[in-house]
């Protein structure tokens, strides 16, 4: 199993220098090579899967990417379509009443002219149209689609597993079991103890989505390469289900203590419930937070990395960057396991305070 | 400025595909997998104590073997004992027994000693009268001749006379 990581992890390293290759013949046009702008668009959310560019024999560039559908709302009208018809930003999408324009895979709704509004605010340009309400079926929202495809595949060959062969786990049953008896006896068991086995499914899917879109962003190429977890959106919604559990399964004694403090003099009881009230909020805060800038710094460093052969423009600081690359790919591993142990580690904790039975 | 700023579709997205993946997989994988675990450890806890168990009955079965051997011993002994002391009994028995009879044979024995004694000295009595009378009358019947001839006569008598 280490060998197939081991040569998967080359492998990736490899090819991850070989699709940003591409991005070093966009660098020969312009004189300097936009190392922020590549890092920023590999981060951010698209709306189209890109895979790769080339130049075609006429010189002319072919950028092969997978279309995603647009699903948008503006002006009390729903609009669906493929990512494909704004040609990679260059044509404005005429749907009756509403024009679309995609820039910086931002979808905004185009003014009278038909073009963009552009103001200086501080020295930056600042694009002044209208946004649409945006839900379409971006990148990360189709690696996240794949991803769940993946782990519901897993875990329902497994549960079949189970059921054909109850005693010593074989294969893929093998291979989770650990995981979930790590989960289940490691995390969840110490804290919620008796409650164990309601908590435990949220817990294990909580657990199991943060791995695998994990490990899913360290793969440079489709179907991986998705910074999802290092997604501010993603990580604040899994931090909101943990606020829920937490709060909806509080129970009187964990009230009490956040609004009303017993045993301590009145007149700090205020004082506490204003500090508990807002450590409710700090945590699912601080859980964002910390998912999202691990993994985001993870890809930052290992795109900064690559971005070193095309800022040096020579292929000869590739063994040293190759070296880093695997390097860092190696740690990523480690902190996609890690990341997704905290996370679940941290929301077992605070569903095991809030749901705690007074010992004294 | 963009990357800590959260986009809607991808809350709403995150939020539906994470809701739909923990009903399935609770329904379909979490449930039964906590089961099946459950159930496995439990019947390897049942099985180590069904072992312990078994061992503790063992302990007890072989306790209670000793027990019984103990106690057939003791009973073999004391049947032993008691088949000696019957032994002895039957033995000393006996051998009263045999001495009384010893004692009644002897007892009978001397007195047909005695009544045979008796009876033979009545007979020889009897013999010597009848004898006496014979040598009488033979003496009285001859005469006597000379007391020389007397004296043969009567040993001559007497040599025939067999004591017998």
């Amino acid at each position: 199993m280490r060998r197939v990581l081991f040569i998967s992890v080359i492998f990736a390293s490899l090819l991850s220098i070989q699709a940003f290759a591409s991005d070093a013949k966009q660098a020969d046009a312009d004189e300097a090579f936009d190392i922020k702008g590549m890092i920023m668009h590999h981060l951010k959310d698209s709306h189209e899967w890109h895979i790769l560019d080339y130049k075609k024999s006429d010189g002319s560039e072919k950028i092969v990417s997978i279309p995603l559908p647009i699903i948008v709302y503006a002006n009390g009208k729903l609009d669906v379509f493929m990512s494909s018809k704004f040609e990679h930003g260059n044509k404005v999408v005429d749907r009756g009443t509403n024009k679309y324009i995609l820039h910086h895979d931002k979808i905004y709704l185009a003014d009278e002219n038909g073009g963009l509004t552009t103001e200086i605010q501080d020295g930056e340009e600042k694009i002044m149209n209208a946004t649409p309400l945006d839900i379409s079926i971006t990148k990360n929202v189709c690696a996240m689609i794949i991803v769940s495809i993946v782990i519901l595949w897993i875990f329902i060959s497994v549960a079949k597993a189970y059921e054909k062969r109850p005693g010593r786990p074989k294969g893929l049953q093998a291979l989770m079991e650990p995981l979930i008896l790590f989960v289940k006896n490691d995390i969840v068991y110490p804290n919620l103890g008796k409650k164990t086995d309601k908590f435990l499914p949220f817990l294990l899917t909580v657990f199991f989505f943060i791995l695998f879109n994990n490990l899913f962003g360290i793969i440079p190429f489709f179907p991986g390469g998705a910074n999802v977890t290092g997604n501010i959106a993603v990580t604040m919604t899994l931090a909101t289900f943990t606020f829920l559990m937490i709060n909806l399964n509080g129970n009187k004694h964990y009230w009490q203590h956040n609004l009303w403090m017993p045993g301590v003099p009145v007149f700090v009881r205020p004082i506490l419930t204003v500090v508990e009230i807002m450590g409710m909020f700090v945590k699912p805060v601080a859980l964002t937070i910390r998912l999202f800038a691990n993994i985001t710094a993870g890809h930052i460093i290992i795109l900064s990395l690559v971005g070193l052969i095309f800022v040096f423009k020579s292929l000869a600081i590739a063994p040293v960057t190759f070296l880093f690359v695997l390097f860092m790919d190696v740690l990523e591993l480690l902190v996609a396991f890690l990341q997704a142990y905290v996370f679940t580690m941290l929301s077992a904790l605070f569903i095991g305070i809030a749901v705690a039975e007074p010992e004294h | 400025m963009d990357l800590i700023m959260p986009g809607v579709g991808l809350i709403f997205w995150t939020s539906i595909i994470f809701i739909i993946l923990l009903l399935i997989l609770g329904k379909v994988a979490w449930k039964p997998i906590n089961k099946m675990i459950n159930n496995r450890n439990q019947s390897i806890e049942d099985a180590l104590n069904m072992a312990e168990k078994a061992r503790e009955e063992m302990k007890q079965l072989k306790a209670g073997n000793e027990q019984i051997m103990i106690e057939a011993r003791i009973e073999r002994d004391n049947i032993l004992k008691e088949a000696r002391e019957l032994k002895e009994q039957i033995v000393a028995e006996a051998k009263q027994e045999a001495g009384k009879e010893v004692e009644k044979l002897k007892k009978n024995a001397s007195m047909e000693i005695a009544a045979q004694k008796a009876a033979a000295v009545e007979e020889i009595r009897n013999q010597v009268l009848d004898l006496s009378i014979l040598v009488a009358e033979k003496v009285i019947r001859r005469e006597v001749k000379d007391k020389k001839d007397n004296q043969v006569l009567v040993d001559d008598i007497l040599k025939d006379v067999k004591f017998n």
